[in-house]
């Protein structure tokens, strides 16, 4: 899987969680500041990132991805299932 | 010092009758029944398998976000608050004025169940991090306090059936107290699933005529079987009658008072005398400064249990004693089934519209009046007549009892 596969795909999450529109979901994007998405949400899309890419995200890393590209980045390289 | 007056500036409801307040009275005027039967898999095994489901989903009336973070009891609240509000023509307040007063019979257990599926299905990290505010008692009074910002206090109190008179009892003394300008109150539930249907039906508590869904809630009437589970929310907008003055609010009726007891007789049966029914009733209305021939009507909790109706009734003899056979009484709950802790507000916001109007709802199923009841039960047909004073009574599983007194706008 791409970055911009997993982007694509995370995209949707974000979209299921938060509704925002997949075509905002951009790895500049900062989750509290752009999209308003607060911590309860927040731990929605992981969970859901965890199932969908089959990668687990610890409570401790949560609080260091501030935008998706931190996210993007995580999943790439906590090693996406194929 | 004086009493601040408190009048009622707002309605909005959302029942198995309607999705809004104006449908839900003309529906009720009409006599239409709102229970129907359940075709979920999960009731078929039930002994009971119909309901008076919400005639409107309230998903249609929320953006998506705000409806996929809320229990659907929260969002029956937010819907009929959001109504009320409109309907009181979104009045200017320092949110510091504003106060919150929504209450829940028994909250989120919609969203309890679900999760708990979830946490024996997939495990204790897919239990949904919106659990707890979706299912805790305030989570109704708190969704609609975010909704308005209101922070002048937001409360949830809770008295099972009479949960939602209770909030608009607060909602008065709030006012009266100083400590509020505006108040949004009434009640909501949503329980129509598959273990509160049994536990209700284990208590012998729920009509069984599941072969005849819409004649099956029939309060006062010799063949009534028990309730009729509903769902829903109701929500009233109380102002201070200088504060809707002030604004040019429209003035619907005045609350002018209420009154609460206890039983402290059984959890869960009413005391057979009807006295601490008879004593909320006469509570409510020495607070507002009238006697028992003023009343002109009684909106009764009358849920259609065989114990409840003869109790209220030896309780409305005592309270308005040689003026009880003055009283047009009605039973709502014979159309709309029994919304427990939205029932109270409902019920309010029906006396608030007989009063308005001038009309008190019929009874459907009345068929054949039990004879301990020997009341005059309006039946058959609305009756249009003067209202100029009304109590509309709640009573819950705990021994709550609690009366309100609504008086016709001055």
């Amino acid at each position: 899987m791409t970055d911009n596969d997993i982007l694509a795909a995370f995209a949707d999450i974000v979209y299921d969680v938060a509704r925002i529109d997949t075509s905002l979901v951009t790895p500049e994007k900062r989750f509290v500041d752009d999209f308003d998405i607060d911590s309860l949400s927040m731990v929605e899309i992981a969970t859901a990132a965890e199932d969908k890419f089959g990668v687990s995200i610890p409570d401790s890393a949560l609080s260091d991805l501030k935008t998706v590209g931190d996210a993007v980045a995580f999943i790439s390289k906590a090693g996406v299932a194929a | 010092m004086t009493v601040r007056d408190v009048v009622v500036t707002g309605l909005g409801a959302t029942t198995p009758l309607a999705g809004t307040m104006p449908a839900t009275w003309t529906a009720l005027l009409e006599g239409v029944s709102g229970a129907r039967p359940l075709d979920a898999p999960w009731a078929a095994d039930l002994p009971v398998h119909f309901a008076a489901s919400a005639a409107e989903e309230p998903t249609v009336r929320l953006d998506e976000l705000t409806a996929r973070t809320l229990d659907r009891s929260q969002q029956f609240a937010v819907v009929a608050a959001d109504e009320a509000w409109a309907d009181a023509g979104t009045p200017a307040i320092d949110p510091e004025r504003l106060a919150v007063v929504v209450s829940t019979g028994i909250g989120g257990v919609i969203t309890l169940l679900e999760q708990y599926d979830a946490l024996r299905e997939r495990g204790a990290r897919r239990v949904s991090p919106h659990t707890v505010p979706r299912i805790m008692p305030n989570g109704p009074a708190a969704a609609v306090g975010l909704r308005f910002g209101a922070r002048a206090g937001v409360h949830g109190p809770v008295s099972a059936c009479a949960s939602g008179a209770e909030a608009i009892a607060q909602g008065l003394d709030l006012i009266r107290a100083g400590r509020a300008d505006v108040v949004v109150c009434g009640g909501a539930e949503a329980v129509i699933s598959p273990l509160p249907m049994a536990a209700f039906a284990a208590m012998r508590a729920l009509s069984v005529r599941n072969d005849e869904p819409h004649a099956a809630s029939r309060p006062f009437d010799k063949q009534r079987d028990g309730f009729v589970l509903g769902e829903g929310a109701a929500v009233l907008v109380l102002e201070s009658a200088e504060h809707a003055a002030a604004r040019g609010g429209r003035v619907y009726a005045r609350l002018a008072g209420a009154g609460m007891t206890n039983d402290s007789h059984h959890v869960a049966a009413p005391d057979p005398t009807g006295a601490g029914a008879a004593r909320a009733m006469s509570l409510a209305m020495r607070d507002a400064g009238i006697t028992p021939d003023a009343v002109k009507h009684v909106n009764a909790h009358a849920t259609s249990t065989p114990a409840g109706d003869v109790a209220e009734a030896r309780a409305i003899k005592t309270a308005f004693g040689s003026s009880a056979n003055d009283l047009a009484i009605t039973a709502t709950k014979s159309c709309t089934g029994h919304l427990l802790g939205a029932a109270g507000a409902l019920e309010a916001a029906f006396v608030v519209l007989a009063v308005q109007h001038g009309v008190v709802p019929a009874v459907r199923n009345l068929d054949d009046p039990d004879d301990e009841v020997a009341l005059d039960v309006v039946r058959v047909e609305p009756r249009h007549m003067a209202v100029p004073v009304a109590v509309s009574n709640s009573f819950g599983f705990g021994g709550h009892n609690v009366a309100l007194t609504i008086v016709e706008a001055a």
